[in-house]
């Protein structure tokens, strides 16, 4: 059970000026929560963003203080690895919507309506252009001009693209793994399966269970649960469970996790409501659902990048049908018509979606090539 | 590593400063030559996505895709020059290739492998069979190659697509020869075209 923001040991940055919002509202006195690694160079030159996912966070590669599990790209950033921490400086940032630090529905509302309480539902509806203004507020308080790289896979991989699109000059290179420019009408309908269990439990109370005591648990590991199967590949869960039983020899006639793969999502969706706010659930997975790249530049995917003069690399799996190969093949014929210098790989990999942060050398070697070139 | 002669003879000719697409870049060897020597803008694209793989983690900037299809993207003349290398033959419809190399650069370098070459010519004359040669390694029933062409072909291909042949180099093995009789003297051939 959550209880408004998690703990965190990690830096927060106070936006000095209110964030505007893509809905026109303003986020007042935000903060951003961000964690480091590496050293930042002088001349600034080697600071590399990694923006996280949906229910991702800015332990990227340390341990999570909530469950005291390791960063969740540990295989991906530190010193010798692909993003190597040794030459670069690695900043990673909770996105504000979310509840590790960063301002979200779980923060207290600092209005004078707020009456000390969380926000609950009266936050703002934010998109992932309003994620990436808070970030480059922030890269704006480290005096960070220009990063030499922006990286991200899935959520992260849309908030690469609205940093590039958007507030064109601020990354040199700009490196998307598994992502999307426009959420499909499948995303939204996965999504709102999720928004639809987490607003069905009864202790979810219109997002205002943060005094209560209660929290709508149950709907937020459904939620979890139908999102986890989009992760994955049928392929990969075939593997990894078939038909297998769970602790059983025969099936039970009733409704207990018979299947290994039940009692799986299960453990996931429970697990997952140890360390993530539902409300956070809803308000990030609205973001994810509203992005549309082009939309936002008149229509034209081609637009958003036009006179770009960063590097871009776009990575897809051929199992990950969360956000298939096409996708990222839309956006690579995007840069291609904006004259853009692009690179792209489709890589082989049994796991789905998830493959992104799973062991995966040539991914390692993509990754090294690209942000070292 | 020594280039392959028909990608040395195009990487001595593209001009520094310019901006490049090879088309079928395999492994990025052409490319890294340019990149390397003459302050290029290269870029590629590549169907095997293995070899795109060792492109990127080389830090080139290479796009899996399909030249029959993906061409279609790029604006006209975003490039000074685009590359075709031992692919014509193995397109679906080399004639829309090289309409598209033509639309997509100021200039076009096309190599591929003659079949009309007298090594050719007499496997086929007195084996009576697809040949098998050093500038056509692979069997008949596993080569890539679906449309065999020949230096004279490729001519009146060009003729037919208003194409100007600005220049062209042919090879024997490694060894460049005169254009005089290239049709049969030649295993390769290159050619730089414009329209």
């Amino acid at each position: 059970m959550v209880q408004q923001q998690l703990s965190n040991n990690s830096t927060t940055y106070d936006l000095p000026e209110p964030l505007p919002l893509d809905s026109g509202q303003t986020l007042p006195r935000a903060q951003i929560s961000y964690e480091t690694y590496g050293e930042l160079a002088p001349d600034k030159s080697n600071a590399v963003l990694i923006c996280h996912a949906l229910t991702g966070d800015q332990y990227v590669a340390s341990k999570h203080p909530v469950t005291g599990k390791p960063g969740w790209w540990e295989r991906m950033v530190g010193p010798g690895k692909p993003i190597d921490t040794d030459r670069l400086f690695v900043i990673c940032a909770n996105v504000i919507g979310s509840c590790m630090g960063s301002t979200g529905p779980a923060s207290t509302d600092p209005s004078e309506g707020g009456a000390g309480a969380p926000y609950g539902m009266r936050f703002p509806v934010i998109t992932v252009r309003d994620m990436v203004r808070g970030l480059v507020a922030l890269l704006d308080g480290l005096k960070i001009e220009q990063l030499h790289s922006v990286v991200g896979g899935s959520m992260g991989g849309m908030q690469a693209l609205s940093l590039a699109a958007n507030w064109p000059t601020r990354a040199a290179r700009v490196l998307v793994i598994a992502s999307t420019a426009r959420h499909s009408a499948q995303n939204i309908a996965f999504h709102e399966v999720g928004r639809q269990a987490i607003m069905a439990d009864p202790a979810w109370a219109d997002g205002d269970y943060y005094a209560s005591g209660a929290s709508p648990d149950n709907g937020l590991a459904v939620a979890r649960m139908a999102a986890h199967i989009t992760y994955l590949s049928e392929e990969g869960l075939t593997a990894k469970f078939g038909r297998r039983l769970q602790d059983r020899s025969s099936k039970s006639f009733g409704f207990d996790a018979d299947f290994q793969v039940e009692s799986y999502l299960r453990y996931q969706g429970s697990g997952f409501t140890q360390r993530f706010d539902a409300n956070s659930y809803l308000y990030i997975t609205r973001a994810m659902d509203y992005f549309d790249l082009a939309e936002e530049h008149g229509g034209k995917l081609a637009d958003a990048f036009a006179g770009t003069s960063a590097r871009f690399c776009l990575v897809s799996f051929d199992t990950d049908w969360l956000y298939p190969t096409a996708e990222s093949r839309h956006i690579v014929h995007a840069l291609n018509a904006a004259g853009a210098k692009v690179s792209f790989v489709e890589l082989s990999a049994p796991n789905g979606h998830d493959s992104f942060l799973l062991e995966h050398d040539q991914l390692d070697r993509v990754v090294k090539g690209f942000v070292d070139g | 590593m020594t280039l392959r002669p028909d990608l040395a003879a195009i990487a001595a000719h593209v001009k520094p400063s310019t901006r490049v697409l090879d088309i079928g870049c395999g492994d990025g060897a052409l490319l890294s030559e340019l990149h390397a020597h003459s302050d290029v803008d290269a870029r590629g694209m590549e169907l095997n996505a293995e070899l795109v793989e060792r492109c990127v983690s080389r830090g080139l900037s290479v796009v899996q895709g399909d030249a029959n299809c993906d061409l279609a993207n790029y604006p006209d003349k975003a490039f000074d020059y685009a590359i075709l290398s031992s692919t014509l033959q193995t397109a679906a419809r080399p004639d829309l290739i090289l309409d598209e190399l033509l639309r997509v650069g100021a200039k076009a370098f096309v190599s591929f492998p003659n079949f009309a070459h007298w090594r050719t010519r007499a496997a086929l004359m007195f084996g009576g069979r697809m040949p098998v040669t050093r500038a056509l390694p692979v069997s008949w029933y596993e080569t890539d190659n679906i449309h065999h062409v020949t230096v004279d072909d490729f001519r009146d291909l060009a003729k037919a697509k208003s194409a100007q042949i600005e220049r062209s180099w042919f090879f024997a093995g490694e060894r460049a020869i005169s254009p005089v009789g290239a049709n049969w003297r030649a295993e390769f051939a290159v050619f730089e075209l414009s329209r």
